[in-house]
């Protein structure tokens, strides 16, 4: 049995499920329920400035059958008493010794900082996580995303914290910025101990076409929330990665953003994460969706044969490189099996009118075919085809040839003018512009031709 | 079907390119597209995207042989997956709009054009909307006091509801704003040659006639009736019909299922379905043929009626002989008798063509089967100012053939009374 047990930046933890800074962290009663629930450890709701929220506060995106494929949300920190969230601290802690529980804190001046970074240590918190994330409502007030997209102050608050802390300090990075590392190196050079990201993007989850206001609506008005949920997961995983990878940064990271089952752990695991904050699925499905992760993450640990997280962590961060290292002799084209193939054409479609038109129609058969010498191997029918493993993508090149862009640069073999014979697309085949209005479409397709 | 099943089924479509379910509607519906539109909340659109292609599109949602049709044709099948369920999404689209007595169309100005259509069903008023949608006057003569023809009074009553039908005709009547003169039957020289002379082209959408006899002794006995009118009374008096104990349908076409699966839904104690040939060769649908043995109905294959056995005046039972088919003919085997007692005895075995009034009309011919001689692509007869469409065109189909039909011909009426050539 894999142990799932953790050590990160120095806080211990029963497994890497944590629950992130948010709405279900935000009293001791939810927490002691998450850790019954068989959940790691928990980031306090952010405890800090007093504060006001407003009604009402989310939003979501829903995608074809998928309630809240993205979310987003108005709430501020905590608005409940520091002295109520410091006694349930104590109680949680006392109930669950050996849980993580993080106190996650924003304020604004140094004292303030020393103030309560004194107060949840008493309290008994494991760690603490800086809020230099939250896009609305208070980075208005100079907090926040504010904090996390100016290195030279996320640097200083770090340091005022790390004056007084004696427990571990856990950065918290806003996405809202060009360059993640550029806050994650500024932390780490004020000292901090490990990082966590991302927290929410800034957005307008939707607009209510008939009332002319995005949502959430307060009052016929709207403002710029914060977004995650699974549609956050590919920004988060590459940020992740930046940070895991930067040799500036080299702290400990806990994973953020979209996690909602063990193979999203999994991914974040792989691309360096120590640990991984859910919120989201939460929000959705409560704190039953630990029992599916934590069995996961298990039972691919024993499938693998990995005894514990560090034997797996990072493990794919070797094989992300910068587009210019890829090998350039690599061939793959799209196979279609005819067998499994149910004749819905989408792959046709995607590739007529979206890629390479490297896919044609079959005369008497619903089943199209690949021209190979037109296709570029890029994926686009394997993907759109509802039937799994129908379309592979399958190994032309023999392995023995490995040429990249920088070493072709380095060669003096790239393309250098705009109609240069070594551009990549010049011998591929494209169809004349007029060909559009002389190919039959079927019936309902084309006003010229129906 | 409400608005969240629609959202989650409507979500299933794949958005198949050149889509099968199209191809295998009759009347060619962008299935894809309205369905698509009901999912991005769109149901005026989708209702429109229906109703340009077929004028039925709610009763059809409701009584088409969708299995073998569209959702027959629907790519899932192919991966064990349960097909879109394009019907009930049609009718949640159309339904909606229906009830929202919503205008889809804007009619052009009134071309001066003036076209007769005789029978207000599926292929008469689908070719008065499509008429209507070119500016020509129309004007429909109904036998009946209701429209629809056999989508009310000859479809089994589970399939839709008679306020279902009529609701879908009164929001075409509003939409389209043709006429229709009920109880007017045209059935004689005179009034034919009224129409020939008032109107620029006429549209016959009669259909056929009642179910024909089989000529066998003791037709004339109570309690032996027509499977197509047994069915209309039913839709009509459904109050009023008793069913008895036993019942004995003759016949292996749809009507002969829909008639033996509501006698075993209302009640009879026995029924038999009995068929002259093979259970292979019967023209009903599988789908159909499941739905009755699913409702008690027993079968009896290879057996031909050769008498309706009576006391009194009244069905006591048919007298059946087994056949066999002997190179590749059906022969009757000699001493082969037996009788199945029966209370009652329907018989579900072809309609009646309607020839002798089709013989009014100079220059269109029937076949040997009795249908109007057609050209199929135009819809027009041997008496160019004579256009069919229908089952006394087709020789009896779905309603889906007969809306179809009814569209196409009203688009070449307009081509013809437009530019003659």
């Amino acid at each position: 049995m894999a142990d799932l047990s953790v050590n990160f930046a120095g806080i211990q933890s029963p497994n890497p499920f944590w629950l992130a800074s948010a709405p279900p962290t935000n009293s001791g009663y939810q927490i002691m329920k998450a850790f019954d629930a068989g959940w790691g450890g928990a980031v306090w709701k952010t405890l800090g400035i007093p504060v006001v929220n407003v009604s009402s506060r989310y939003g979501a995106v829903n995608y074809r059958n998928s309630r809240m494929v993205g979310f987003n949300n108005i709430e501020l920190i905590s608005d409940r008493p520091l002295s109520d969230n410091l006694r349930e601290i104590e109680e949680v802690k006392k109930r669950f010794p050996h849980h993580a529980v993080i106190a996650s804190l924003m304020v604004g001046p140094r004292e303030e900082w020393h103030q309560i970074v004194r107060d949840v240590e008493n309290a008994g918190a494991d760690g603490i996580e800086l809020n230099f994330g939250c896009p609305h409502g208070m980075c208005e007030r100079g907090m926040g995303s504010a904090v996390g997209q100016e290195p030279k102050v996320l640097k200083t608050i770090v340091e005022w914290v790390k004056e007084v802390s004696t427990v571990p300090v856990i950065t918290k990075l806003t996405p809202n910025i060009t360059d993640i590392t550029q806050p994650a190196r500024a932390a780490v050079a004020g000292g901090t101990d490990a990082l966590s990201l991302i927290n929410t993007i800034q957005s307008l989850v939707g607009v209510d076409i008939d009332r002319f206001v995005p949502y959430p609506i307060v009052d016929g008005k709207s403002t710029n929330g914060g977004y995650c949920g699974p549609a956050v997961k590919p920004i988060a995983l590459n940020m992740t990665k930046n940070c895991a990878q930067d040799p500036g940064v080299k702290v400990p990271i806990s994973g953020i953003g979209g996690i909602e089952n063990w193979r999203d752990a999994v991914e974040f695991i792989l691309l360096g994460a120590g640990t991984v904050q859910v919120c989201t699925a939460v929000m959705h499905f409560g704190f039953g969706i630990i029992r599916e992760m934590v069995a996961g993450l298990s039972g691919y640990m024993d499938d693998k044969g990995f005894a514990t997280i560090e034997d797996f962590r990072g493990k794919a961060l070797d094989h992300v490189l910068t587009w210019e290292n890829l090998n350039m002799k690599y061939k793959v084209v799209a196979e279609i099996n005819e067998e499994k193939c149910i004749g819905c054409q989408l792959c046709y479609t995607a590739c007529e009118d979206g890629a390479h038109q490297a896919i044609k129609l079959t005369p008497g058969s619903r089943v199209p075919h690949i021209v190979e010498e037109n296709c570029v191997g890029c994926n686009l029918c394997s993907l759109v085809c509802p039937v799994e493993s129908c379309i592979t993508m399958e190994r032309r090149d023999d392995g023995s040839e490995h040429l990249t862009w920088s070493e072709r640069t380095m060669a003096g073999n790239v393309p250098l003018t705009f109609d240069d014979p070594l551009a990549g697309g010049l011998h591929h085949s494209v169809p004349s512009p007029t060909e559009a209005l002389s190919t039959p479409v079927p019936r309902h397709y084309g006003l010229s031709q129906n | 079907m409400n608005q969240t099943e629609a959202h989650y089924e409507s979500a299933r479509c794949l958005f198949c390119y050149d889509a099968p379910c199209v191809t295998a509607c009759p009347t060619s519906i962008d299935i894809p597209l309205f369905i698509r539109q009901i999912h991005a909340d769109h149901v005026a659109g989708a209702a429109k995207t229906i109703y340009e292609s077929n004028p039925f599109g709610y009763a059809c949602g409701k009584v088409c042989p969708t299995e073998v049709l569209c959702e027959g044709a629907c790519v899932y099948n192919l991966q064990q997956v349960k097909p879109i369920e394009i019907g009930r999404l049609q009718s949640y689209a159309t339904g909606a709009i229906i009830h929202q007595e919503q205008q889809l169309f804007i009619l052009p100005p009134a071309n001066g054009m003036k076209v007769a259509i005789i029978g207000a069903g599926p292929a008469g008023l689908s070719c008065a909307c499509e008429l209507r949608m070119r500016g020509f006057e129309v004007v429909v003569f109904e036998a009946k006091d209701k429209p629809s023809g056999l989508t009310i009074y000859g479809v089994a009553p589970y399939k839709i509801t008679n306020e279902e039908v009529l609701d879908e005709m009164t929001y075409l009547e509003k939409q389209f704003g043709f006429q229709i003169r009920y109880n007017h039957r045209i059935e004689t020289r005179e009034q034919l040659a009224e129409l020939e002379q008032a109107y620029e082209a006429i549209f016959i959408g009669i259909g056929l006639g009642e179910t024909a006899p089989l000529q066998i002794p003791g037709e004339d006995l109570e309690n032996y009736m027509g499977a197509v009118e047994f069915i209309e009374k039913l839709r009509m008096e459904h109050h009023a019909v008793m069913v008895p104990a036993r019942v004995v349908v003759l016949g292996g076409g749809n009507t002969a299922m829909d008639a033996a699966s509501e006698c075993a839904r209302m009640g009879a104690e026995s029924v038999v379905l009995a068929y002259r040939r093979s259970p292979n060769e019967m023209g009903a649908y599988h789908f159909e043929y499941d739905l009755v043995k699913g409702a008690g109905v027993q079968s009896l294959f290879n057996a031909a009626p050769v008498a309706i056995l009576g006391n009194n005046g009244r069905v006591t039972g048919v007298k059946f002989q087994k056949t066999a088919l002997e190179n590749e003919k059906l022969i009757l085997i000699p001493d082969s008798d037996f009788v199945v007692e029966a209370d009652w005895v329907i018989r579900a075995t072809g309609q009646a063509r309607r020839t002798s009034f089709l013989n009014l009309i100079p220059g269109l011919e029937t076949d040997a089967k009795g249908r109007i001689v057609w050209n199929a692509t135009t819809g027009q007869t041997g008496n160019p100012t004579y256009f069919a469409g229908g089952d006394a065109a087709n020789g009896g189909k779905e309603v889906v053939n007969a809306a179809a039909e009814g569209r196409k011909a009203a688009q070449h009426i307009a081509q013809w009374l437009l530019s003659p050539s």
